[in-house]
């Protein structure tokens, strides 16, 4: 293939070489992952502190989360990191209808994960648990688990849909053959996908199952 | 010395590459470019503005404080007057200055690079940026907020009627920007050294830029997760840190200084590579110590994120938390009396040049050595008990943060700025300015070390008449500040238009920013450098920098 | 105080340690400043460029000890100076189990201290000489700080929680208080007096002292809280009609009538503000209705009682 037809290879302004160029794209993630992590666990040192300071009102407030949509979504981010390593691997091997083909699953996995979480705020709204008067339970700092609740999982959510985004873009560009298969876009995104799945793998067991031991 | 090192024969000859400066013209070649000098320099324009901006309020509080009563400024006016300054000076000044104009310009030139890793992702980052900047200039123009740069709970979420959203939304914002220029320079320093350029041959400048990065990074985060949450509970009213709903307040005062603290080292860390630079340069002689240097760097980079407890000694935290804090506190302080050892150490046995960059540099040492060992005062638990929210603490940030990083940023403005201009600026001006920059920050600031230990608050609109001499002495000192603020702005502007053409080399300077033209080509170098030595060959390593005849030695392009 | 004085009162058990510790940091760091500069300007002398003097290169191994050496020095210094003073802090941390306890209540922009007796002050703490006070704090709204420079101790006083500081007071006089942690607008008029009496004397003030808060103390506050002093205190830079001295006395409308500032009259303005403006002045201040209720009505109008009581 010629460099025109083959973008992402093309050697660009400020590299001497394409061994380089390619690692860029991965170095760069990892060290912004870096600063994923430091936002997520500011927040989760939020919930440490309160969880210390009233254990038996967080433990009684986590009982009120849907715990059967939590699982369903749980699995489903899992599954769906499975189809997005496959698709950077199918990317790497140059296997073009492997690496759509677990692009758009992850897509769909994605996609089922928000429709779930969509289900499980309605649920959530209509038993008065977003905090504020009318608040349904009674315990003190129910209400904080709640807020920090809301607050990560809708981050948590905001970060899924760019993923989404990004994923989707991929997607498109390689159906229409605009970037190669060997662009290092596909494994920086998995890379991300991933991270945003491990932060699910701590808001699960802190929102859904604390308190349901 | 390899051909890399070797000065050209003819420095000032037009060198092969158009300079990035003519090389496109429009307005559009200027907002549209991914070059990273060109986007240097629009981060100059924008952090000028800011600079005025944030200077503006200083002035309005400097007036309002020269006699103990309301004159000028009604409560509320003062209130949002020095937060306002704090926000600005803080998140659109301090944070980026050094980092996003000097780093931007000299962080590839210096390694070697054609650019920086991400060049599109750098221009997208000044457009945050100015997306920020517009929005706190928005707070502004609606009608201020009054919560101090620290935007306390629950004051900042349930009692003030500013326009707090907003202004958190721009700090929140213009974190995007700090973290992306930080990926940015840290995958450009790991991945695109020129050959041979190895760790410990990097200049302390690469370094310093490099260690503020990894704290950008790892800190910025913080403050962005903390704003949401102050977000999400002024907004919407969900209860995070409200004490009637089960909040902690303190929990926000930690998480906010766990950014805050290290956004002091975010701050002053890049100056330090500056002032290596300069001392090293002027004193003709290699850095002493570099690679103690270099770890002082890393230490405190790491260090600095351990000490935030230190900020709230008073605010009812455990005896053996502030024990803690206090011993890391003073631990910290090791690695910077390191630094100034070794630049005081590097000009013996020198070659001294007096120019304008080495007075703000020998500034730089006096004034953050004086704001270090106050730091000490403030690590000793039971003085910070009483000095602390006094204008002692006022006193001390702004000798590290002003008399420190904005020295080093004007001195290193007028190192860079034939190379970034390709003009020579009125060394006579710039030399004047440099000594009134030093005693205006002096008699401004000085004072106020003296009315804090005597117990003057800080955020005082009006105050006890017993402080006035004290205010009057530092509402003084500040109209000489000023006015060396302004002296600089006022020549730079001129040598662009008059001043003479720049050679590649005029300081005689190593480093690889000067083995090219004045102002650079597009592409940096038209040969890619290879690096075969150490940084800082001002001499050889075995003797000294040789004697020199006076007349024959000064420095290409120096004024007479 | 003496306007260039250097040094403040010190008039706690705490202020002279402290004091001490000052002043060992000041004279240390004042011998660094001075090395540190002194070796600035003597090398900037010597090796100034072109100068003759001798500039070899000293053997790198000499160079590294100096470099181990002063790292050394400056961490030995450091904890040094940080076990002095944390030995200090712990020294004066725990108060005496028979100290006096005196509760302060921060709001904005006030403090309110009840004595163990029952005696009530604003804005003013006095306390015996020679006896450990022990100072029990809260906060009603945001987070205040309680700051007396001559006792050289300072405390954040918060919302939702108690902290505590203790001080034995070692020098009869007044002495300011501060409020030192931002609290909104009028953070600048929080403060007031410490007095500090001989303990006789403290016993015989605290025995004249009303019991209870009155109506008036409460209307004072209330008349911070809900904003009234931005407008009618004295400082304010909204042109709004003084209250010191108007109870009682006979006030000229704006449609040039006159009425008599009593009871009545006071409980309409602060509710239909619109209603009889004071000639003069723009009709711009805003109704309180259903901000206060009856209890507080009565609150703010004995405060304004009190205020014409003060200015007859």
């Amino acid at each position: 293939m010629s460099d025109a037809a083959m973008p992402g290879a093309a050697l660009r302004k400020p590299w001497r070489s394409l061994r380089r160029q390619r690692e860029a794209a991965g170095f760069g993630l990892w060290v912004f992952l870096g600063s994923e992590v430091m936002f997520f666990a500011c927040a989760l040192t939020g919930y440490a502190v309160y969880r210390t300071l009233w254990s038996e009102d967080f433990a009684a407030a986590a009982r009120e989360t849907n715990v059967v949509y939590g699982t369903l979504n749980t699995a489903i981010l899992l599954t769906s990191s499975l189809t997005m390593a496959a698709a950077a691997e199918g990317a790497r091997a140059g296997l073009r209808r492997l690496t759509l083909a677990c692009l758009a699953a992850t897509i769909a996995f994605g996609l089922a994960f928000l429709v779930v979480k969509g289900f499980e705020y309605r649920e959530d709204i209509e038993k008065h648990l977003v905090p504020g008067p009318g608040f349904a339970l009674e315990a003190a700092a129910a209400q904080v688990f709640f807020a920090f609740y809301w607050l990560l999982t809708g981050v948590h959510a905001l970060h899924m849909s760019i993923g989404l985004g990004v994923t989707g873009t991929l997607l498109w560009q390689a159906w229409r053959r605009r970037r190669p298969l060997r662009s290092p876009a596909f494994e920086a995104a998995g890379l991300y996908w991933h991270f945003v799945d491990i932060v699910w793998i701590f808001l699960y067991p802190l929102l859904y199952l604390a308190g349901r031991s | 010395m390899s051909e890399a090192l070797v000065q050209r024969d003819i420095p000032d000859a037009p060198a092969p590459g158009e300079s990035y400066l003519t090389a496109e013209t429009g307005l559009a070649s200027w907002l549209l470019t991914t070059d990273h000098k060109r986007i240097a320099l629009l981060y100059m324009a924008a952090i000028t503005i800011f600079f005025f901006l944030g200077g503006a309020a200083a002035v309005a509080m400097r007036i309002e404080l020269f006699t103990p009563q309301a004159d000028l400024l009604s409560d509320d006016a003062y209130n949002r007057a020095f937060t306002f300054h704090g926000v600005v000076m803080v998140w659109f000044f301090l944070l980026p200055s050094i980092p996003n104009i000097l780093g931007n310009f000299l962080l590839p030139l210096m390694i070697g690079a054609k650019d920086l890793a991400f060049p599109r992702l750098n221009l997208l980052s000044w457009y945050i940026f100015i997306i920020a900047g517009t929005l706190a200039i928005y707070t502004l123009l609606a009608g201020g907020v009054d919560t101090g740069w620290t935007f306390y709970t629950p004051l900042s979420t349930a009692f003030a009627n500013g326009h707090v959203l907003a202004a958190a939304g721009a700090v929140f914002i213009a974190g995007f920007s700090t973290i992306a220029t930080a990926v940015n320079f840290i995958t450009t320093v790991h991945l695109l050294r020129a050959p041979g350029m190895r760790w410990f041959r990097l200049p302390l400048f690469v370094w310093a830029i490099y260690a503020t990065s990894i704290v950008m990074v790892l800190a910025t985060p913080v403050l962005a997760m903390v704003l949401l949450l102050i977000f999400a509970e002024r907004a919407f009213d969900i209860p995070i840190f409200d004490p009637l709903r089960g909040g902690d307040p303190i929990l926000f005062q930690h998480l906010f200084w766990f950014y805050s603290h290290p956004a002091v080292y975010i701050m002053v860390l890049p100056s330090f590579g500056v002032i290596s630079e300069l001392v090293a340069c002027y004193a003709r002689r290699r850095v002493f110590g570099y690679s103690f240097m270099v770890y002082a760097i890393l230490w405190i980079a790491l260090v600095g994120f351990l000490v935030w407890g230190h900020h709230m000694f008073v605010s009812g935290q455990s005896m053996l938390a502030n024990l803690a804090f206090s011993f890391l506190s003073f631990v910290v302080a090791v690695p910077s009396a390191i630094k100034v050892f070794n630049w005081t150490a590097t000009l013996y046995r020198g070659q001294i040049v007096f120019d304008a960059p080495m007075i703000y540099a020998l500034g730089f040492i006096g004034l953050f050595t004086i704001g270090g060992l106050t730091g000490l005062f403030l690590a000793s638990i039971p003085v910070d008990v009483h000095v602390t929210d006094t204008y002692f603490v006022v006193a001390h940030f702004h000798y590290i943060m002003v008399g420190g990083a904005v020295s080093a940023l004007y001195g290193g403005l007028a190192f860079w700025w034939p190379k970034i201009t390709g003009r020579l600026y009125p060394e006579g001006w710039a030399r004047f300015g440099a000594v009134m920059m030093f005693f205006g920050f002096s008699f401004t600031f000085f004072p106020m070390f003296v009315m804090g230990f005597l117990g003057m608050p800080r955020r005082y609109h009006v105050y006890v008449p017993e402080f006035q001499v004290w205010h009057v002495l530092a509402s003084a000192g500040a109209v000489v500040l000023a006015a060396a603020y302004l002296l600089p702005m006022g020549y730079f502007a001129w040598s662009l238009v008059w001043g003479r053409r720049a050679p590649a080399n005029p300081w005689e300077a190593t480093g690889l920013e000067w083995q090219t033209a004045s102002p650079p080509p597009v592409e940096n170098f038209v040969t890619p450098p290879v690096v075969t030595q150490a940084p800082y060959g001002y001499h050889p390593e075995d003797a000294g920098p040789p004697a020199l005849d006076r007349a024959a030695h000064r420095p290409q392009g120096h004024q007479p | 105080m003496n306007p260039l004085t250097l040094w403040p009162v010190a008039a706690s058990e705490q202020a002279a340690r402290i004091d001490t510790l000052f002043a060992g940091l000041l004279v240390l760091s004042g011998a660094i400043l001075l090395l540190v500069g002194g070796l600035l300007l003597a090398f900037g002398a010597r090796y100034r460029r072109g100068s003759h003097v001798r500039r070899g290169e000293l053997p790198g191994f000499l160079r590294r000890d100096v470099e181990i050496g002063w790292t050394a020095g400056t961490l030995f210094l450091a904890l040094f100076l940080f076990w002095w003073a944390s030995t200090l802090a712990l020294r004066g941390n725990a108060a005496p189990p028979d100290a006096l306890e005196i509760h302060v209540l921060a709001k904005q922009w006030m403090w309110k201290v009840r004595h163990p007796g029952g005696a009530r002050e604003i804005d003013a703490l006095h306390v015996p000489r020679g006896e450990a006070v022990r100072l029990v704090m809260t906060a009603q709204d945001v987070i205040h700080s309680f700051y007396v420079p001559a006792f050289r101790l300072k405390q954040d006083v918060l919302p939702g929680r108690f902290t505590e500081m203790w001080f034995r007071a070692t020098r009869t006089g007044d002495y300011r208080l501060f409020c030192a942690e931002f609290c909104g607008t009028q953070h600048s008029h929080m403060g007031g007096m410490v007095t500090v009496m001989e303990p006789e004397d403290y016993t015989r003030w605290a025995a004249v002292q009303p019991r209870e808060q009155d109506l008036a103390g409460e209307g004072a506050a209330l008349f911070t809280a809900l904003g009234c002093a931005g407008c009618h205190a004295p400082s304010a830079a909204v042109h709004a009609p003084r209250l010191e001295g108007l109870y009682g006395r006979s006030v000229p409308l704006a449609d040039g009538s006159r009425v008599q500032a009593d009871a009545a009259y006071l409980r309409d303005s602060i509710l239909q503000p619109k209603r009889a403006v004071v000639a003069g002045y723009e009709p711009i201040m805003p109704s309180f209705e259903g901000v206060v209720d009856e209890a507080d009505l009565q609150r703010l109008v004995a405060y304004i009682q009190s205020l014409g009581e003060a200015a007859r």
